[in-house]
């Protein structure tokens, strides 16, 4: 495969499960700066692929690149040090530690063994979780153990945690899911911002969310790309509204 | 840092008592290090007798495991049911060292092979077998004692962390360990000194271990190299690694995908306690004057698990209280009777993870604690 200006360029990507193919011939490309959303029915296989891209799952077959450098081999901790930051499903936080110390065990540096040892609390990190925690709103709710908040606000925390290692492409699985309207309008104006210099995939289900903030929309299918294209043209298409928006 | 640990201690105090409430009732506070040190520094060289401050001294030795567990267990979420062979193999380094020191030509002439360790001779052995060769330095077998251990922990660690082999299936694997090493001393006699160890040590560099002098500075030793222990340790946790460790208990997959290689952090901590558990085997050689297989096997490393539990798995003092309590207890319950021992042990064991998860440490967070804040704020108002 050719080197291209993309980002992410995923192609040929196939994933099976017991013979389920989940992920099946696969490509996906994604610009600089660009934010897409992943929707599709449940079951066709989105969140598998942010699985296949971050590493949790291995692929059985396909390619996806990264700035140009192929990435199925990699483990996941030298995809994230590359650039690729995956947020889950559910707020995945450390419930036990404070809000501080969540953004702070995730800035980049001391990632080793002896690095993590020796790390010191240096201004340059105050400064990153201080600018962090205003970006995700949580800057009052530094000193709380991030078990406390709420359920919104552990989703912006984990957010911000992914902020803190400035990927280059980050990954969101449903940041949404479960907020009220207010936090929802929140979330959409934190994604538009935080897109400013970086590229992102966000899987969601909400069509009003999706319109306020998607450039591009991919519309999956049993594990295949069904339609692709702006948010007008998709909403139009009519296979997507025969198996996804129909219902 | 921590509003809500902090938050019930009044600021109005007077310095004397606020000075004593920094000591002990905040996190991270060295209150309970200094009467830990106070203790077994002072206290107990004053008012026990050298033979009872030896036993003590054998207690701590097993201390250093319980300390090591903390970590690996406590904070990392490794428990491993086989820190026998780590506390084995960093005893018996010291025990070829010293066997080889009191099997000198003169004190063996009558062998039918003199100069090599008697369990040698009587298993027909002519001469000494290469490995044993560089245990005639006192560097290089210090050196293994420290080495040996932590390379064996690194491969098994390595080898199952990075394949994500944990949980119960880790302490079943380290179970294995622990027998296998086991059964290799004891079928390897005329290598090993067998099912009786290796017995009969004498001098340190010319230096009688046995005497009642020897026994007190040994004691001291063990005691300064414990509290190190556990003072590099409490580094250990206040660093990004501890908080590391914290968060991989709870969310691993979130700590992976920040970019952490999760494996690594495990094999250290693994590699660590073993290290720790081997400084009290060799402490124990030299204070106890033998090592056994009997301290490798399955039901010792049970037991150096059960001082960790019943000290607090999260608490690096506790765990030293852990291992006096449990073993004052067991000398005292199997002289009266030694039949109940291993039952009274396992019941021990079931009634503190049942009913104080976190040990000693968390009573005394629970309990004492809130108590002496209470104290405080009525004689402060």
């Amino acid at each position: 495969m050719s080197n291209t200006d993309f980002v992410l360029a995923v192609e040929g990507l196939s994933v099976a499960f017991d013979g389920f193919k989940a992920v099946d011939d696969l490509s996906l490309y994604v610009d600089r700066g660009e934010l897409r959303v992943v929707i599709g029915p449940n079951g066709a296989g989105k969140t598998t692929l942010l699985d296949l891209i971050c590493g949790k799952t291995r692929a059985n077959a396909g390619s996806i690149k990264f700035r140009n450098e192929e990435m199925t081999r990699l483990p996941e901790f030298r995809r994230v040090r590359k650039g690729i930051g995956r947020k889950f499903q559910t707020p995945s936080i450390y419930e036990n530690l404070t809000v501080f110390q969540n953004l702070e065990v995730s800035f980049p540096r001391g990632r080793g063994v002896f690095g993590a040892l020796a790390f010191k609390r240096t201004s340059d990190v105050l400064d990153r979780v201080k600018s962090v925690a205003q970006e995700i709103g949580l800057e009052k709710e530094l000193d709380l153990e991030a078990g406390l908040l709420s359920h919104g606000q552990k989703q912006w925390l984990e957010i911000g945690m992914l902020l803190m290692q400035e990927p280059e492409l980050l990954m969101l699985d449903e940041p949404i899911a479960g907020m009220s309207v207010r936090e929802r309008e929140i979330t959409a104006e934190l994604l538009k911002r935080i897109c400013q210099n970086r590229s992102m995939i966000v899987i969601e289900h909400d069509m009003a969310f999706v319109e306020q903030i998607a450039h591009k929309v991919t519309v999956m299918h049993q594990g295949k790309i069904l339609a692709e294209g702006p948010m007008e043209k998709v909403q139009s298409d009519q296979r997507v509204i025969d198996v996804y928006l129909g219902h | 840092m921590n509003p809500i640990a902090d938050a019930p201690v009044d600021t109005q105090a007077p310095p004397a008592a606020g000075w004593l409430r920094r000591m002990f009732l905040h996190r991270g506070g060295y209150g309970s290090l200094i009467v830990l040190a106070l203790l077994i520094l002072v206290v107990f060289p004053l008012t026990l007798d050298v033979f009872r401050l030896n036993l003590m001294g054998k207690y701590l030795t097993y201390a250093f495991v319980a300390v090591g567990l903390v970590i690996a267990w406590g904070y990392g979420g490794v428990l491993s049911l086989g820190q026998g062979v780590f506390f084995g193999l960093g005893g018996y380094c010291m025990a070829m060292f010293l066997k080889l020191e009191a099997s000198d030509p003169v004190s063996t002439k009558i062998q039918s092979t003199p100069g090599i360790p008697d369990f040698m001779d009587w298993n027909q052995l002519t001469a000494l077998p290469l490995w044993w060769k560089p245990f005639h330095s006192l560097p290089f077998s210090l050196l293994a004692v420290l080495v040996v251990p932590g390379l064996l922990a690194f491969i098994v660690g390595f080898a199952m962390f990075k394949r994500r082999v944990g949980g119960v299936y880790f302490a079943i694997i380290t179970q294995a360990v622990a027998l296998i090493l086991s059964v290799l001393i004891i079928g390897q006699q005329g290598y090993t000194g067998g099912v009786n160890g290796i017995t009969d040590l004498r001098t340190l560099l010319g230096w009688d271990i046995r005497g009642d002098h020897a026994k007190l500075v040994l004691y001291f030793v063990n005691a300064v190299l414990l509290l190190a222990a556990i003072l590099f340790c409490r580094r250990v946790t206040r660093s990004k690694l501890g908080t590391l460790l914290l968060a991989m208990r709870d969310k691993e997959d979130r700590v992976r995908f920040s970019g952490y290689d999760v494996a690594m952090f495990k094999v250290f901590s693994f590699c660590l306690a073993a290290v720790l558990a081997a400084i009290g085997g060799a402490m124990f050689t030299l204070q106890v004057g033998f090592m056994s297989p009997s301290f490798v096997g399955i039901v010792p490393s049970i037991e150096m698990v059960i001082y960790a539990a019943v000290g607090g798995r999260m608490s690096l003092v506790g765990a030293v209280y852990g291992a006096i309590l449990v073993n004052l207890g067991k000398t005292w319950f199997s002289e009266s009777f030694p039949n109940l021992w291993l039952f009274l042990m396992a019941a021990l064991f079931i009634g503190v993870v049942m009913a104080f998860p976190n040990g000693l440490a968390g009573l005394y967070d629970s309990h004492v604690k809130p108590w002496l804040m209470r104290r405080g704020a009525r004689s402060t108002s």
